[in-house]
């Protein structure tokens, strides 16, 4: 199945909406992470409404669904508003973020909102809970995959390397891990503070076909994606090129969005840019 | 009542400085006066307060990634090969993801890493449960070897830091992210093992003169001893303020260190006061206030409430409502007094 232009646009279109969201919820919070859920709001897109993900928001524990685990759970503002445009909740709780009481919890709480899946914060722990997950698909013989979503220095982790071998000794085919490969962290850029590369070679090395795609080529990330279903010798990690902070000029890149969020002035800055496709709609109203 | 050598605007308009500051100013102090000291930190170094000791010592420092095991291991192999190690991460992920390689490769080797475990108690707020460590201090004084430090404030945290290299053996010390009051000034004594008396009742002070007139002279007994660690003994010292006020007299000590624990000091005010009350943002199993309760049934059992985490996870929310929440405010620490004095 692939997408037709059209389609395309209108994802991309929904991945400006998302990154909204994000603003708007790091705004209402005054706390949490602004480069990465920006930069991961096209992959959500690609993985949520492109067709590859076998979730139904009207019966979001169904058994048989497609599992999404959020290793890197700090990104889950990008999360939320995904699961919000899916229509699995109201929108409007996506500003309930990080506040007392809130389903939205800074990091993401098992099954405290339909399509949590996972708890995560403390990173490296989400790809041995994506194994397990695909260890008992198989065990009993359904038909369901694991998509594991990841940063890149939580490959840092011993433990993440733990799990990839183990998945790679298993063959798990029914799990696709999606690695953002934003090059940062908090310290830096990764390859200052702990080279991470060759990245894809390490991974091969370990039993896993890799695919790598352009995190913001909405059509590469889906299709991609839609491969790794098809691949039945190994599990498979699509390596997502991203730029962090991406959408917003004065985040792009810069690891020091890695964990703050936009000040009231600089937010609206960020909103009037996705409003206006980057000054690209000049008859704004406002 | 309150110590002579606590700060003077503590009660009116107490200096709000975070902990992890004073963790940062000591580990410049450490770095000027002793070569062997080395800082590493797992990808956190600026908000473990590192960062400072990164960029004047660049040479003894060690950035690990987001690697907190190996880190551990690393400090110990640096340690064993003569080095002072301060091992810089938030308190969930060391000692908690490393708490292994802590127990094995430090502490059972007895070798002199100091772990600074950042981002402790509810207080975190908004990252939620994940990121609130209220389990470190079990974790840690379940080792043998190990010692234990929980500064009240700041400037408390820079003696602690200061005071933890020259230990021959492991340290842990756990400090907090939000801004916290400044209790205590530099002529406060602090020794590593030795717990202080902040606030006694029965004791005339400068406070009374220098404040309200309305504090009554009443109190010739204290009923109840507030043993409290980290920054909560404000909200202690508060409590017992106001109790005072209300006609019950309570002793506040500073209880830092909570292994090895000053027996004699905590013994001592439990049998003046008869009844106990501890306080800490942590877990009530295992925390400070079990470590006090083991010293006391064995030497002088007195009736005792836990002020603390119980037996929840945290969530994401302002400091100041998860405390209320969880019960861990100055509300609770005057309910909890109450409480233990009805059991007398
Ligand atoms: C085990 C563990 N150690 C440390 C942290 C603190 N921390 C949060 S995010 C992060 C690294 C950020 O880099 P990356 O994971 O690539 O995320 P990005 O900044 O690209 O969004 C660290 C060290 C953590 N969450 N878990
Ligand atoms: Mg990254």
């Amino acid at each position: 199945m692939s997408l037709t232009d059209e389609q395309v646009r209108n994802l991309e279109l929904k991945a400006i909406e998302i990154r909204k969201d994000i603003i708007k919820m790091l705004l209402s919070a005054g706390s949490g992470h602004s480069a990465g859920p920006l930069g991961m709001a096209d992959v959500f897109c690609a993985l949520y409404f492109s067709g590859v993900l076998n979730w139904d928001p009207v019966d979001p524990w169904k058994p048989d669904r497609d599992r999404v685990i959020l290793s890197n759970g700090h990104i889950c503002p990008v999360w939320y508003a995904t699961l919000a445009h899916t229509g699995a909740f109201s929108h409007r709780e996506l500003l309930t973020l990080r506040k007392l009481g809130s389903p939205l919890q800074g990091h993401p709480h098992y099954r405290e909102l339909p399509g949590v899946e996972n708890t995560g914060g403390p990173l490296g722990q989400g790809l041995s809970q994506a194994v397990g997950q695909a260890l008992a698909a198989r065990m009993d013989e359904a038909r369901w995959r694991v998509y594991c979503l990841m940063s890149d220095a939580e490959e840092q982790e011993g433990q993440t390397w733990e799990a990839v071998m183990f998945a790679g000794n298993n063959n798990l085919f029914n799990l696709t891990a999606i690695v953002d490969r934003n090059n940062i962290q908090i310290d830096g850029y990764t390859e200052e503070v702990m080279p991470l590369e060759p990245l894809a070679d390490k991974w091969r090395a370990f039993n896993w076909t890799v695919l790598e795609a352009d995190g913001h080529n909405i059509r590469e990330v889906a299709e991609a994606l839609e491969k790794a279903k098809t691949i039945r010798e190994n599990p498979t990690v699509v390596i997502a090129h991203t730029i962090p902070g991406k959408g917003v000029e004065f985040m792009e890149g810069d690891f020091a969005w890695h964990g703050k969020p936009p000040k009231p002035e600089e937010g609206a800055k960020a909103l009037k840019q996705l409003r206006t496709l980057w000054g690209n709609i000049k008859s704004e109203h406002e | 009542m309150l110590n002579k050598s606590l700060s003077l605007s503590l009660f009116s308009n107490p200096e709000l400085v975070a902990t992890r500051d004073g963790y940062g100013q000591g580990l410049l102090e450490l770095g000027e006066k002793d070569e062997r000291v080395v800082v590493l930190t797992g990808d956190l170094k600026e908000s473990t307060r590192a960062e400072g000791f990164f960029r004047k010592y660049p040479h003894r420092s060690i950035e690990c990634g987001v690697a907190e095991q190996n880190m551990a291991g690393i400090a110990a192999g640096l340690a064993a090969a003569g080095k002072i190690p301060f091992v810089s991460s938030y308190a969930v992920f060391s000692p908690g993801r490393s708490w292994d390689q802590v127990r094995v490769s430090v502490a059972y080797s007895n070798l002199p890493v100091k772990i600074a475990g950042a981002h402790t108690g509810v207080s975190v707020g908004p990252d939620g449960a994940t990121h609130q460590a209220l389990e470190d201090i079990t974790i840690m004084r379940v080792l043998p070897n190990m010692t234990v430090v929980v500064p009240c404030d700041a400037i408390e945290t820079r003696k602690a830091t200061v005071a933890l290299a020259s230990l021959t053996g492991p340290g842990y010390m756990r400090f907090a992210r939000e801004k916290t009051p400044i209790i205590t000034t530099a002529d406060t004594p602090f020794e590593i093992g030795r717990a202080e008396i902040f606030w006694d009742s029965t004791l005339n002070s400068k406070f009374k003169n220098q404040n309200s007139n309305q504090i009554q002279s009443s109190n010739s007994r204290n009923q109840v001893v507030i043993i409290g660690c980290g920054p909560l003994v404000y909200e202690s010292l508060i409590a017992a303020k106001e109790l005072h006020e209300e006609g019950i007299g309570t002793m506040v000590v500073n209880n830092h260190t909570v292994k090895p624990m000053d027996e004699k000091t905590i013994v001592d005010a439990a049998k003046r006061c008869g009844a106990v009350v501890t306080v800490e943002e942590h877990q009530v199993m295992g925390g400070m206030g079990s470590a006090v309760s083991e010293v006391l049934a064995k030497n002088f059992p007195v009736p005792m409430e836990f002020v603390g985490m119980p037996d929840s996870f945290g969530e994401s929310g302002e400091p100041k409502e998860l405390l209320e929440k969880y019960g861990m405010d100055v509300a609770s620490i005057k309910k909890a007094v109450k409480k233990v004095l009805s059991r007398k």
